[in-house]
């Protein structure tokens, strides 16, 4: 046994243990939250940091209130599932030039915003669109023929249509997903830890969720129902994380009686980092795999997952915690639950 | 702790036993599933259309024709209730008729209208219009509510419809419209179509291995509601066009003949489809086009005859949603009850037509909300891709787990994280879950987050042991502590999975599934599975030392 235990484990992530002061560069951390979620508002009001955003106020017609819309129109790559229309898929023999079918679809008539994208190979593209007056029949025979004259030997694939009223529909439904999502992971944490550290979770969230759809928005990468899906498991994954630092947390709370806030947060941290560590690394390697092999249609999904765990990582460390020291305590800290008395 | 308890071990070996039993279906070639004996689960998990390939299509049916329809009789109506008419097999006097002009219903047609020209016979008119009212669906009692409601102003009469009469007829249409597709797919020959209601007024077609939708959609879009009328000739055409058109007729449009683009007909219909008994595809045995012949069951072969018997030289027109589709004849009166519509049929037209003809007319138009399809090699591109990231992510995490914590712990871990597979695909058969490319995606995603049960448990025992514990006793702290931690966290991940499940659609419910049922099996396989491993070992070697 003690011969294997010199050659086991072969790599150490984290040494045996680690004394890292993390709170010392909370307020450093604190600072870069906040820089980078007035970047991701800035990336919503210019089409993920890609128009100017006074020249779109200025050329939108209509009243305040539209012209405030039409800043934050294009904050994401929205696909049909949110936005309404077609997306069809063309397949050519050779290499597709996306320029060509772009200048080709802005010319079309019965067609709005049309947005092309490449898919899995170059030879393939896919099209989306907004038909006017809701005539996608007409519009998608339009498309047919007209790319059949630009992309010579091009098919199509069976469209997809999703009338507005349905994007509109999933659209309310997406939204109170994540809202829900949220207000039950405050009142979980709340009811099995503290109010405070409920609120500083809640905040991690709320810091996780914004950060990626600034990811989102700047990457362009298609905003549909698998992003709402992606971003639901993000907060799972990030509460997840959040709830073993806490946990840890509440357990020193117990012990060090004496000890002040900032060193159990640092201590509780330092104790679950190599987890952390390690639980972040095995989750990575399995989005790695999907990302490469998974084909264009989950990628937007796995991208925006491994850009969470990230996130999630980072804020458990440096926003949940440090965020409960800046609540004040009610000075209840010894009458926490007391459920777990029995441990040995 | 190191002692323990038999029940589990007895739960670890069962469920294990039970799982394995329940994912062999999806692992064995169709063929030896066949040769299952039939007391061993045989269930194969669902593969969602985006794996498979196929169709799907959301309809949303047209209330307000149906609303409408309803008043336009009820309008119709009116105008004999007020005038006095008995009704066949009304008993009674003649009554008195009531004067009353401006009869009409509203553009949308929600609204009907009529105004009584004698304030004296408001009393009497409404009790006679309020007889026109049809009891609701559904609704029992004595104040049993009918479906219309009459109100009046001055000397103005409005009638429109209770709401809970169109919440029932809206219902009655999608449950009648649900069964008209079923009898017109199951004619095609399409695969296991699933049409399902969705919320009030939604009818979902999911045809898996269908990705043509078109076909679907022309044969599902189309009323198909048939009638025989005969033309109105009291006026020419080209007046009726210029707005002179007679009441009680219609001018409608016959796309099939361009030096005849618009009949003048009758409203009232002679016969329906609803009297149709069967249609089937043939051809015109002089001219050999493909035409489509029909048969009326009795009542309507009797009318069609009386009014063919009695308008023999004047031409009837057959019309479809309202296009006439031809306007024959009638050259002898046609008493059998069998005929034949011809119209510039192409084969496939002809098919198509009779298909819809013996399937019966929808009750309302149905409008398409939304399309997807997905062809089948791309659903089996999606599966191998799926599969490859699988199996990549599972190698590189269990050769990670390896390098973390040695070839014992490591190999517990990798064992638990098996039997985890083994269950997810267990329970998703069992269930009947859906598996969608999303879902594999939760799937492969959930290999990597399951063994964080086991990291959390390692790395408490550990400290457990640098803090000087034994062995024994750093391994049962590690349990005893992490299990908390393990429960705490994972149910955070269950609950944004199940909202998910409850707020998602189609492939994103296939996510929810594989995640929250990841998450469950995850944490027995984390906490039972590898106690159990752990505890044999334990109790083979006494190591004083742990491997981690």
């Amino acid at each position: 046994m003690t011969t294997k235990k010199s050659i086991w484990p072969l790599i150490r992530l984290v040494p045996k243990q680690t004394h890292y002061g993390f709170v010392r560069f909370a307020r450093m951390a604190a600072s870069a939250s906040v820089v980078l979620v007035i970047l991701t508002f800035v990336a919503f009001a210019t089409g993920g940091l890609r128009q100017n955003p006074i020249a779109e106020f200025n050329n939108a017609q209509g009243g305040f209130g539209q012209k405030i819309g039409a800043v934050f129109a294009d904050a994401f790559n929205l696909g049909i599932d949110f936005k309404g229309g077609v997306s069809i898929e063309a397949i050519a023999p050779t290499a597709i030039d996306m320029g060509t079918v772009r200048a080709a679809l802005h010319t079309m008539p019965g067609i709005r915003d049309p947005q092309v994208q490449g898919f899995d190979k170059p030879s393939q593209i896919m099209v989306r669109f907004l038909a006017e007056n809701n005539r996608n029949e007409q519009a998608i025979q339009t498309v047919k023929t007209e790319l059949a004259k630009v992309v010579p030997g091009v098919r199509f694939s069976p469209p997809d249509i999703v009338g507005s009223k349905v994007s509109d529909e999933l659209y309310r439904n997406g939204i109170m997903a994540l809202v829900a999502a949220m207000a039950m992971m405050l009142v979980y944490i709340w009811f099995r830890f503290e109010l405070q550290m409920g609120v500083g979770s809640v905040v991690a969230l709320l810091h996780d969720v914004v950060l990626t759809l600034g990811f989102l928005s700047v990457t362009r990468l298609e905003f549909s129902l698998t992003s709402i899906a992606a971003i639901l498991t993000i907060i799972g994954y990030s509460m997840n994380d959040t709830v073993v630092v806490y946990d840890r947390l509440r357990e020193n709370m117990r012990k060090w009686k004496s000890k002040p806030m900032d060193e159990l947060i640092d201590l509780s941290t330092n104790e679950t980092l190599s987890r952390t560590i390690i639980t972040g690394m095995t989750t990575l390697l399995a989005l790695f795999g999907l990302t490469v092999v998974g084909g264009t249609t989950i990628q937007s999904f796995t991208i925006a997952m491994i850009f969470g765990v990230f996130i999630g990582t980072y804020s458990s460390i440096y926003v949940a915690a440090p965020f409960s020291l800046l609540i004040p305590r009610s000075g209840k800290v010894q009458k926490l639950q007391t459920m777990h008395d029995d441990r040995p | 702790m190191l002692k323990l308890a038999r029940w589990r071990y007895l739960t670890v070996i069962i469920v294990t036993l039970l799982g394995i039993l329940w994912a062999l279906p999806n692992a064995l070639p169709p063929n030896i599933r066949a040769q299952y004996p039939g007391f061993l689960p045989n269930k194969t998990i669902n593969l969602g259309l985006d794996l498979q390939g196929g169709s799907h299509l959301l309809f949303e049916v047209d209330k307000d024709a149906v609303y409408k329809q309803r008043l336009e009789t009820v309008a119709d109506d009116l105008t004999g209730a007020l005038r006095g008419v008995r009704k066949a097999g009304e008993l009674g006097a003649r009554k008195t008729p009531i004067a009353f002009s401006g009869r009409g219903q509203s553009s949308d047609g929600s609204v009907v209208r009529v105004t009584i020209t004698n304030l004296s016979d408001m009393p009497e008119a409404l009790n006679r219009i309020s007889k026109l009212g049809q009891p609701i669906d559904g609704a029992s009692g004595v104040i049993a509510n009918t479906d219309l409601l009459v109100r009046n102003v001055a000397n103005n009469i409005e009638i429109s419809l209770s709401p809970e009469a169109k919440l029932a007829m809206s219902r009655r249409a999608v449950t009648q419209s649900i069964e008209v597709i079923r009898r017109r797919i199951d004619e095609t020959g399409t695969k296991e179509p699933s049409i399902t209601r969705q919320g009030a007024d939604r009818i979902v077609v999911q045809a898996p291995g269908e990705s043509d939708p078109e076909k679907l959609k022309s044969l599902i879009g189309q009323t198909a509601k048939l009638t025989f009328q005969l033309l109105d000739d009291s006026v020419p055409v080209a007046e009726a066009m210029a707005g002179r058109i007679p009441p009680g007729s219609v001018l409608l449009p016959q796309p099939s003949q361009p030096n005849e683009p618009f009949v003048l007909v009758k409203r009232r219909a002679v016969v329906s489809g609803e009297n149709l008994v069967d249609a089937r595809p043939s051809f015109d045995q002089q001219t050999n086009q493909p035409v489509v012949s029909f048969r009326f069951d009795g009542a309507g072969s009797r009318a069609f005859g009386r009014v063919t018997t009695t308008n023999v030289g004047k031409r009837f027109a057959i019309i479809l949603d309202d296009k006439i589709i031809s306007a024959p004849n009638i050259q002898s009166p046609i008493i059998g009850g069998a005929g034949v519509i011809t119209g510039g049929f192409t084969v496939e037209s002809a098919a198509e037509l009779s298909t819809l003809l013996r399937g019966g007319a929808l009750p309302a138009p149905l409008t398409i909300l939304e399309q997807r399809t997905v062809t089948a090699e791309l659903g089996k591109d999606a599966v191998e891709a799926g599969a490859t990231a699988g199996i990549i992510a599972m190698v590189s995490v269990m050769i990670f787990m390896f390098l973390a914590y040695g070839f014992t712990f490591g190999g517990f871990s990798i064992l638990a994280l098996c039997v985890n597979i083994v269950l997810i695909f267990a329970g998703m058969g069992a269930v009947g879950a859906t598996l969608t490319l999303p879902g594999i995606a939760g799937l492969v995603l959930t290999l990597g987050m399951a063994v964080d049960a086991n990291v959390l448990i390692y790395e408490r025992m550990r400290e457990e042991f640098a803090a000087g514990r034994s062995a024994a006793l750093a391994i049962d702290a590690g349990f005893a502590r992490a299990v908390v931690t393990i429960i705490d966290s994972h149910i955070t991940s269950l609950l944004s999975a199940l909202i998910l499940f409850y707020f998602g659609s189609g492939p994103v419910r296939g996510f929810a599934w594989t995640l929250s049922l990841g998450i469950l099996t995850s944490v027995f396989t984390a906490v039972l599975v590898s106690q159990v491993l752990i505890a044999l070992w334990f109790r083979q070697t006494r190591a004083k030392v742990l491997p981690i």
